[in-house]
């Protein structure tokens, strides 16, 4: 079990390898399908995204609020290969770390490796076992996207596996 | 005539909503157990501790046991000696489910316009069948169903002179291209028979039964058994990691069709296949 803590460099993500389990503590930023799709609408028309992709952590996630202000109730994972055609200009613009369930398209591998960033799993359908890990939550952008604006997390010993690492090389390919 | 007021199935949609999201079915709970007791790979085995633990963070915290709370299917069993009294029977339904889903601060997961994604952030309407059954009791369901498992589900309209291994083979390759992106060990359902529509909702009907309830048809049953069986030599496992947990279980349903065809349809599902029932 590798530990990280803080705010993640790609640099630092460099040695890590497909399968390998990580616990994070961190920030992390949400982003699912209309987030992307606006982000990318964004980035591709010159602008700026709303929110500061350099070696942002991104998670794909659309969590249930909880009765406790400021936390979430529930916030597990989301299909990822739904973001494969918004991935490359995230990417692009810093992204270090993606985490979702799920395989990829191929061309992630060789997105992330090209980008230098690393693609996490962790566990699909334990969204009330990972709530418990965010220990803080904030709106960052999108709030009229209701669940799926991008919120910042601040998590504790978030639970990861590399499924894809900074080498491309897929957990998931030739599985199943 | 029985007269029920849509009041009271007002508030047993709203405790079934709550109940289904954050108390994992026993059934199911039971099968995680049981692979988690069976199963010897090591990383099989912590994931499926944790979902375990999740059931019980979930009922304990009135947490959603997973973050999609759905698209809340509601299905009626309602008793042609019963007339519903006190208002509009669909307006109650919908208003048990808004009711139970802001209870629970669970997710605003519907879009009202599916082409163009306006008006989202809402709660309902629910789905909602009805049938009209003898004696003058109404039974109702509620489950909460996931997308990430229900965007992999599948329908094939097959030739009527299909062989049974030609529906295992469509079934356990529905489950391979899900792979590990619907949240495995998968519970599958299984509708054969009927027409097109038919064929779906028995699918989606067989995820309210008990897991593994053996098919009353005798060819389903062996066919159940082959598929369960199959699907759990993918190697997909818990998280899409590996290993021998990949299904739960399947359930089949049938009904008759035509002679010139045979509607199969697979309802995939996660290891927080969800639904709640209550007769009144």
């Amino acid at each position: 079990m590798i530990s990280i803590k803080g705010q993640i460099k790609k640099a630092s993500l460099k040695n890590l390898k497909a399968g390998q389990e990580v616990i994070y503590t961190g920030t992390i930023l949400t982003a699912r399908d209309q987030a992307h799709k606006k982000i990318a609408g964004v980035l591709a028309s010159g602008g700026k995204a709303p929110v500061n992709l350099k070696d942002a952590v991104i998670y794909y996630c659309g969590p249930t609020p909880y009765g406790i202000k400021n936390t979430v109730g529930s916030a597990g994972p989301t299909t990822s290969s739904r973001m494969d055609d918004y991935t490359e200009p995230v990417l692009k613009a810093g992204a270090a770390a993606l985490i979702g369930k799920g395989s990829r398209d191929g061309k992630i591998s060789k997105l992330l490796r090209k980008y230098g960033a690393v693609y996490f799993v962790t566990i699909a359908g334990a969204g009330a076992y990972l709530a418990k890990k965010i220990k803080k939550v904030k709106v960052a952008a999108y709030k009229e996207l209701g669940a799926e604006a991008v919120y910042e997390f601040q998590v504790e010993d978030f639970p990861l596996v590399v499924a894809i690492d900074s080498r491309g090389n897929d957990l998931y390919s030739g599985r199943g | 005539m029985r007269k029920i007021n849509v009041r009271l199935v007002r508030e047993a949609v709203k405790g079934l909503s709550l109940e289904a999201n954050t108390v994992l079915r026993k059934d199911i709970l039971g099968a995680l157990k049981k692979a988690y007791k069976n199963k010897s790979e090591k990383r099989a085995k912590n994931i499926l501790k944790i979902l375990l633990e999740n059931a019980g963070i979930a009922a304990r915290e009135k947490r959603a046991i997973c973050q999609d709370t759905g698209l809340p299917v509601v299905d009626l069993e309602i008793g042609q000696d019963v007339s519903f009294v006190g208002g509009d029977l669909n307006d109650a339904i919908t208003q048990g489910v808004k009711d139970g889903y802001s209870a629970g601060y669970f997710r605003k997961s519907v879009v009202e316009d599916p082409i163009t994604r306006k008006k989202i952030n809402l709660l309902t309407p629910p789905v909602t069948y009805m049938k009209i059954v003898a004696g003058n009791k109404v039974r109702i369901t509620v489950a909460p169903k996931g997308f990430g498992s229900e965007n992999k589900s599948r329908i094939k309209m097959f030739k009527p002179t299909a062989a049974i291994e030609d529906i295992m083979d469509f079934i356990v390759e529905t489950v391979k291209l899900a792979g590990p992106d619907a949240c495995p060990p998968y519970v599958i359902g299984v509708g054969i028979g009927g027409t097109f529509d038919k064929a779906a909702l028995l699918s989606k009907k067989a995820l309210f039964l008990p897991v593994n309830s053996k098919s009353g048809d005798k060819a389903a049953a062996r066919l159940q058994k082959a598929v369960f069986k199959n699907i759990n030599k993918l190697n997909i496992g818990p998280m899409g990691l590996g290993g021998s947990a990949t299904c739960l279980g399947v359930n089949i349903l049938t009904a008759p069709t035509h002679i010139a065809g045979l509607p199969v349809s697979v309802n995939v599902s996660c290891h927080a296949t969800r639904s709640a029932a209550k007769v009144i």
